[in-house]
């Protein structure tokens, strides 16, 4: 299989409009990325270049390692004895997987969504500012404006301002991933990594997940791993589309959907297999 | 009537028969030891160490006995929490999912959960011999401890496995440490928790053949931990084997006092366990 190798440069996504002036730098560079598990090679030198302040879908069908490579972005594989990693992952021109790079540091400058919203065993306000806490944010009045700012951010205020002490789990599902979102947005991340954050949802929770997505993109860097080609379609400025734990192709959602330039990717985005 | 009604009914009668007979058994004891116990129950039992005519039926109460077994149980189930969490944190958090080693050490609980209390007291008197110690507060704390550990970590690891690995990762990907993972993680376990203490206070408190020979008993409270002390199972054994009556309903007396105080403990770790527990997912 020809894989395409990823110019550090980066092409502006022709279709969509994005305010104007603003120019996409790297902010994540993936170099020679090899991950095993229990001896499986699952990814395969993976070398690709995430914008900044951009959508990027991550596409392919089920088990090609898209969730893999987005876990090793946030060494979420550290505790997991059974993977081996190789190469060189940089996130703001700091190599994350370097020897003495406090992991959560690195941590702290990522939201994960998962696919289940998994609040913590407290109350709704407590979810969100779990993370400023930690970092040592202290103060009810900052804490509070902290946590109305992000719930705010994820239009979730309205509907739990009066019961911001009531326990996070008797929210819906879909309102619980927005509380998850917004307890990611409160420790100030520059990426958004979302594993499949829609598929559990029901879909109009899943539309507004999607336009926070959108919403939010001018000031993150989102990077998605989904499995609804539509959803891609939908949001993404840049898709990576992954087979076999190899990355097949990378390029703006214009350039992926109308004109790919692989034949397995042709045939992935017109349905041929899933 | 179709054989199918008539199953559904048989099955239906024998549910609820059983549950009757169960509940039927319950009632029928505290009937015994109410109606055997109260009339001796007095102020005086409850307040009162004995004195010296004790045993034969004069003044004096079991004070010592009740302090006695709330300080063992006291001090055993701080001891065997503290053993047990990190068991079972290790177990499910650290360990693979799957591995042979858990598999093999929650096999190891649940042989020692069998293990009748008489052998953990004979076992804990050996120790004791071995040491140069003599039957003690601290010596029943060990014995009781051992037996009260499996009972602990089998039931909060029946919590602890149900926790979900994004449980984890999500707080771990805030950027927690380990040690506020970990703080997280025993808040979703706390309702695992209080009924493991709750099990475990009812299983250590009313058990006499572990404290038998290595807590000793005493007609005073103890004020060290070198001390023996006297429990309140062994209060009601001794009591029941004098010949004189009014010492043996003094036993009953002791029995219900017994049973109060595992009822007011689980009562009290229930609310508290849902007042702690009201955030939980």
């Amino acid at each position: 299989m020809e894989l395409i190798t990823v110019p550090l440069t980066i092409e502006q996504p022709k279709s969509k409009v994005m305010n104007g002036s603003h120019s996409h730098n790297p902010h994540i560079v993936v170099e020679n990325l090899n991950i095993y598990i229990q001896g499986n090679h699952i990814l395969k030198d993976i070398n690709m270049t995430i914008p900044d302040k951009s959508i990027t879908c991550i596409i392919g069908p089920s088990g090609c390692g898209k969730t893999t490579l987005l876990r090793s972005l946030n060494r979420l594989h550290d505790d997991n004895v059974d993977v081996k990693i190789t190469g060189k992952l940089f996130v703001d021109n700091e190599d994350i997987y370097a020897k003495g790079t406090e992991v959560t540091h690195i941590r702290k400058k990522m939201g994960l969504l998962a696919q289940r919203p998994c609040s913590l065993p407290m109350s709704i306000f407590d979810n969100v500012v779990y993370g400023p806490r930690i970092h040592g944010t202290r103060g009810r009045r900052k804490l509070y404006e902290i946590a109305r700012h992000q719930l705010v951010a994820v239009g979730l205020w309205d509907e739990v301002k009066d019961r911001l002490k009531s326990p996070a789990s008797t929210l819906s599902i879909g309102q619980q991933q927005r509380l998850c979102l917004a307890r990611g947005l409160a420790v100030e991340p520059e990426i958004i990594l979302g594993d499949e954050a829609t598929s559990a949802l029901d879909p109009i929770s899943s539309k507004t997940i999607e336009e926070l997505f959108v919403a939010i993109k001018d000031r993150y860097t989102v990077v998605l791993v989904t499995h609804t080609l539509r959803q891609a379609k939908r949001i993404a400025d840049y898709v990576a589309f992954m087979y076999m734990g190899e990355l097949v192709e990378f390029g703006t959602a214009d350039q992926l959907f109308n004109h790919p330039k692989n034949q397995l990717t042709k045939e992935y985005i017109s349905g041929g297999f899933s | 009537m179709s054989i199918k009604k008539l199953e559904e009914k048989i099955f239906k009668g024998l549910m609820i028969g059983s549950s009757m007979l169960i509940f039927g058994v319950l009632l029928y004891i505290l009937y015994i030891i109410i109606k055997k116990g109260l009339p001796s129950l007095s102020w005086e039992m409850i307040s009162q160490i004995p004195s010296g005519g004790f045993y034969l039926g004069k003044e004096g109460g079991i004070l010592n006995a009740i302090m006695g077994s709330l300080y063992l149980i006291f001090f055993s189930v701080v001891i065997s929490l503290l053993i047990s969490v990190p068991v079972v944190m290790y177990l499910n958090f650290t360990l693979r999912k799957k591995s042979r080693f858990s598999a093999f050490a929650r096999l190891t609980f649940d042989v020692l959960f069998g293990i009748p209390s008489i052998v953990y007291g004979a076992f804990g008197f050996t120790v004791m011999i071995f040491f140069g110690l003599q039957a003690s507060l601290f010596g029943g704390i060990i014995a009781v401890s051992l037996l009260i550990i499996p009972v602990m970590i089998r039931s909060i690891d029946e919590v602890a496995v149900l926790i979900p690995v994004e449980l984890i990762e999500a707080t771990k990907s805030l950027g927690a440490t380990n040690y506020e993972t970990i703080k997280v993680i025993v808040r979703q376990l706390l309702p695992g928790i209080s009924t493991a203490v709750l099990l475990s206070v009812g299983r250590g408190i009313g058990d006499g053949a572990t404290v038998l020979f290595t807590a000793g008993y005493t007609d005073s409270i103890p004020t060290s931990l070198a001390q023996p002390t006297a429990t309140l199972p062994l209060a009601i054994f001794f009591q029941l084997s004098s010949p004189i009556e009014e010492v043996q309903n003094r036993a009953y007396s002791a029995a219900l006092i017994l049973t109060v105080i595992i009822l007011i403990l689980s009562f009290s770790a229930r609310y508290f366990s849902r007042r702690f527990s009201k955030n939980k997912i």
